[in-house]
């Protein structure tokens, strides 16, 4: 079978991590330098990646790469059949890609942390925790089915619990530990309720096979509309892990963890993990679902953006760029730009865990300090970071020649392009609206830290570049947040490699239930051009259980839009960008405009977005003040209520045993005591007659005689 | 002179036998109630003499009586060795004081 051994070599990326784990967690105390074993079992990790990925997008790259084992059996189940819980994994182009992001990543910030952690108390359960959570994340990726894909995203979560709340002593980081958790548990809640309206379908998790029932126009339940609940249900999943509105409030508390942690985690790779969920399934998502999730993703990008605006903590404007640029990706699943959503969750991952892990370098040189209103000026003093840093903000604010703008530009396409095709150009104006506040609120970080005038004289001095190890992590990320790596073009994202590798698959829900651009004429009989590239790919198929995959999605009347859009979409977004910039460097740079004066102009906004919406005081008041005036109405109900029923019942027996006791003292033992009393009184009476003389024995036989002689005597 | 027949043996005898029985329930001496069971035996050769006489019987009443005699003789010797024994435990030979039995 070609490629097995990069199901092998995939296999190992995936288990070398949770073997680091496991060797840091049980013997990081007795050996203070055993983290580096983690260090070296992701490096080994990456340059296995490089090789998967090389062999698998350049050797075999029109393939779907696949392995499953039976996990374990039902047997046969009437009515279904042989029922089997398969675990497999499956490379494609896409998961190659994000196998390489995740690694890359978790490398970098292995390096990274040797430093930024240097001296905590539990510095080997820091790698190891990096371990399990390295493990979790590549097994999302590498998932061939529903249930692994369940199990890992739990996994996922426990280990952002365990990292978020790392610096338990904190209350604050706790907190934000916990409710992390349990605002993800809202969202897994629905996704693992959309898998097992699948799994009572068709009796499987695998993807392919799943998909495959539903392309014959086998829907859920036979109803359109549970098709469309399944796709929203899962939905509720990335939700939840990609801080979606309106369970984003866990992502700006979560920067309570360690700042490298939040560049890894709720930057690069876990908060992808919705989007990259959202693009294996995007297949199955009817048109109405699709509206749905582009609505979240524009009103997520939108409100995180307006709250960053406002925000003085680094690391919370950060976190909630973050929010707002997962909003963009899912908005682009939902007009069904998808591949631009993955194109973005690449450049953004790379861009935003540089992001972090240069706000993480600041913040180590000012001795843990994250107001931005204490910084200024740090520009002389740490070159490599603020350059580092500002080419970052170039890419995530789009500008030309930069990652972000490939993607972004090609995002926004896809809105515009559905704008265009549907009339809906809410998603778009969105979309356009917060590509201005993004280079806006983001040339406002940069400004506020690195330029202009210490505010903070005394920790000013104190700062100085940070070490090699935190630089080099740095230097590598912002090298590839050049457009280079991706497309020689720098205007035309669809001319690269990355683009072109990206697998396209075409929607599979009926007909009627897709938006009228993805309706393909004849689904049965392929066009001309399909069977040209089908015939191309079928070449390199050596094997049987290879999968070909087809580079037709849309129809022709989305391909025009798309390229209608292009030109129109760079424009405005260059033009936004810019304007964006502009606006930062007029109030916050040259200070023509006061920030205060334009505050107290309209003190009810700014105080909105400064509290973010109050989101989080409306969920205190609602869902957190209500779940404890229910548990409070609950104990009560326990205290009286149920604890009166126990206590009822025990009174009930009470009695009934007092009355039983009674009963048994005084008849059951009465009729005993009596039998022995009248025994005894029998007895008493009895022995007389025995008192051992003759004389009595001898006058009982003669009267016994004369009773005998009377009583026969009637017969004589 | 009445004509003396067998009814007025039996009621002799009965008359014996109660005298008997009357001592023997009755007297605190060992030696009394062995009298009694003399009576008892007399009143019963009594009877079988009278029985075999008007029965026309032969002789067979007088031998039974004879081995009753004899019998009566035994009996009293072994009675006697009975009653020296009880004197000799009891230093009385009151009956009614004698309860052994019971236990």
């Amino acid at each position: 079978m070609p490629g097995s051994n990069l199901i092998t070599l995939s296999l190992i990326i995936l288990f070398l991590p949770l073997i680091g784990f496991i060797t840091v967690l049980l013997f990081g105390k007795r050996f203070s330098k055993l983290y580096n074993f983690e260090i070296g079992i992701l490096s080994a990790n990456l340059l296995l990646t490089l090789y998967v990925a090389y062999e698998k997008l350049f050797v075999f790259a029109n393939q779907k790469i696949a392995m499953d084992a039976t996990w374990f059996s039902f047997g046969n189940i009437p009515g279904i059949g042989q029922l089997n819980i398969d675990l497999g994994i499956e490379l494609t182009n896409i998961t190659v890609m994000m196998l390489f992001v995740v690694n890359l990543i978790s490398f970098l910030v292995h390096v990274y942390s040797t430093e930024y952690m240097k001296g905590d108390s539990r510095f080997s359960r820091y790698y190891s925790y990096l371990g399990i959570f390295t493990f979790s994340m590549l097994g999302i990726v590498l998932t061939d089915n529903f249930l692994m894909l369940y199990i890992f995203w739990e996994l996922v979560g426990l280990s952002s619990y365990l990292l978020i709340g790392f610096w338990y002593e904190k209350d604050s980081a706790a907190n934000a530990g916990k409710k992390a958790f349990l605002v993800n548990r809202v969202g897994d809640m629905g996704m693992w309720l959309g898998i097992l309206i699948l799994f009572t379908n068709y009796h499987t998790f695998k993807f392919d096979t799943i998909f495959a029932q539903i392309g014959l126009g086998h829907i859920p339940f036979g109803s359109e509309a549970w098709l469309t609940a399944a796709g929203i249900l899962l939905f509720m999943g990335a939700v939840g892990k990609s801080a979606q509105f309106p369970l984003h409030v866990w992502l700006p508390d979560a920067m309570e963890g360690p700042t490298p942690v939040s560049a890894l985690i709720h930057a690069a790779t876990m908060v992808a993990a919705g989007v990259y969920m959202l693009t294996k399934i995007f297949v199955i998502l009817s048109a109405d679902a699709l509206t749905v999730i582009a609505l979240v993703g524009a009103f997520t990008s939108f409100l995180a953006a307006s709250i960053a605006i406002t925000q003085n903590d680094i690391k919370k404007v950060l976190a909630y760029s973050t929010v707002s640029q997962l909003g963009y990706m899912v908005m682009a699943v939902g007009v069904g730009a998808y591949t631009f959503a993955f194109f973005h969750l690449v450049t953004h991952a790379f861009f935003k865990a540089l992001l972090f892990l240069g706000s993480g370098s600041v913040i180590h040189a000012m001795h843990h300090e994250q107001d931005m209103r204490q910084m200024g000026g740090l520009r002389k003093k740490m070159p490599i970071t603020y350059y580092t840093f500002l080419t970052a903000t170039l890419a995530i604010s789009g500008i030309p020649l930069f990652s972000g703008f490939l993607s972004k530009d090609g995002l926004l396409a896809g809105t515009y392009a559905f704008g265009l095709l549907t009339g809906h150009w809410t998603v778009a104006i969105f979309g356009f609206v917060v590509a201005f506040m993004t280079a806006f609120y983001m040339f406002r970080l940069v400004i506020m830290t690195f330029h202009g005038e210490p505010r903070n004289k005394e920790k000013y001095d104190h700062a100085h570049e940070t070490p090699k190890a935190m630089t080099i992590p740095l230097i590598t990320l912002a090298v590839l947040s050049i457009w280079i790596w991706y497309t020689p073009n720098p205007f035309n994202p669809e001319a690269g490699w990355f683009y072109n590798k990206m697998e396209v698959k075409t929607t599979v829900v009926p007909q009627d239930m897709r938006f009228n651009f993805m309706k393909t004429e004849a689904p049965e009989h392929e066009t001309a051009e399909t069977e040209k590239l089908n015939s191309e790919s079928r070449e390199t198929v050596e094997g049987e259980k290879v999968v070909e995959t087809e580079r037709v999605m849309h129809s022709e009347m989305y391909e025009h839009a798309m390229h209608e859009a292009h030109l129109p979409t760079m424009i405005w977004s260059i033009l936004l960008a810019g304007l964006g910039i502009l606006f930062a460097y007029v109030i916050y740079q040259w200070k023509k405009i006061s920030a205060d004066e334009l505050a107290k102009k309209w003190p009810w906004l700014y105080k909105f977005s400064l509290n973010k919406w109050y989101v989080d005081e409306f969920y205190d008041k609602t869902f957190i003040g209500g779940t404890l005036e229910f548990s409070r109405w609950l104990s009560i109900f326990d205290n009286k209520v149920v604890d009166g029923i126990v206590n009822g019942a025990a009174t009930l027996t009470r009695g009934v045993s007092a009355v039983s006791g009674w009963f048994d003292t005084y008849v059951v033992d009465g009729l005993v005591n009596f039998t022995a009393f009248f025994s005894g009184v029998l007895g008493f009476g009895l022995k007389k007659i025995q008192n051992g003389k003759v004389q009595s024995y001898v006058l009982v036989v003669v009267l016994s005689l004369i009773l005998l002689f009377v009583m026969f005597l009637p017969f004589f | 002179m009445a004509h003396v027949g067998l009814t007025h043996f039996l009621i002799l005898s009965a008359i014996l036998f109660s005298l008997g029985i009357y001592a023997i329930v009755v007297r605190k001496n060992a030696i009394m109630v062995m009298m009694g069971i003399e009576l008892v035996l007399n009143s019963a050769n009594i009877n079988f003499i009278a029985f075999a006489h008007f029965g026309n019987y032969g002789i067979s009443g007088q031998i039974v009586s004879l081995v009753v005699i004899i019998l009566a003789a035994a009996e009293a010797a072994v009675a006697l060795a009975i009653v020296l024994n009880l004197f000799k435990t009891y230093s009385h030979i009151n009956v009614d004081e004698v309860n052994k039995l019971k236990e």
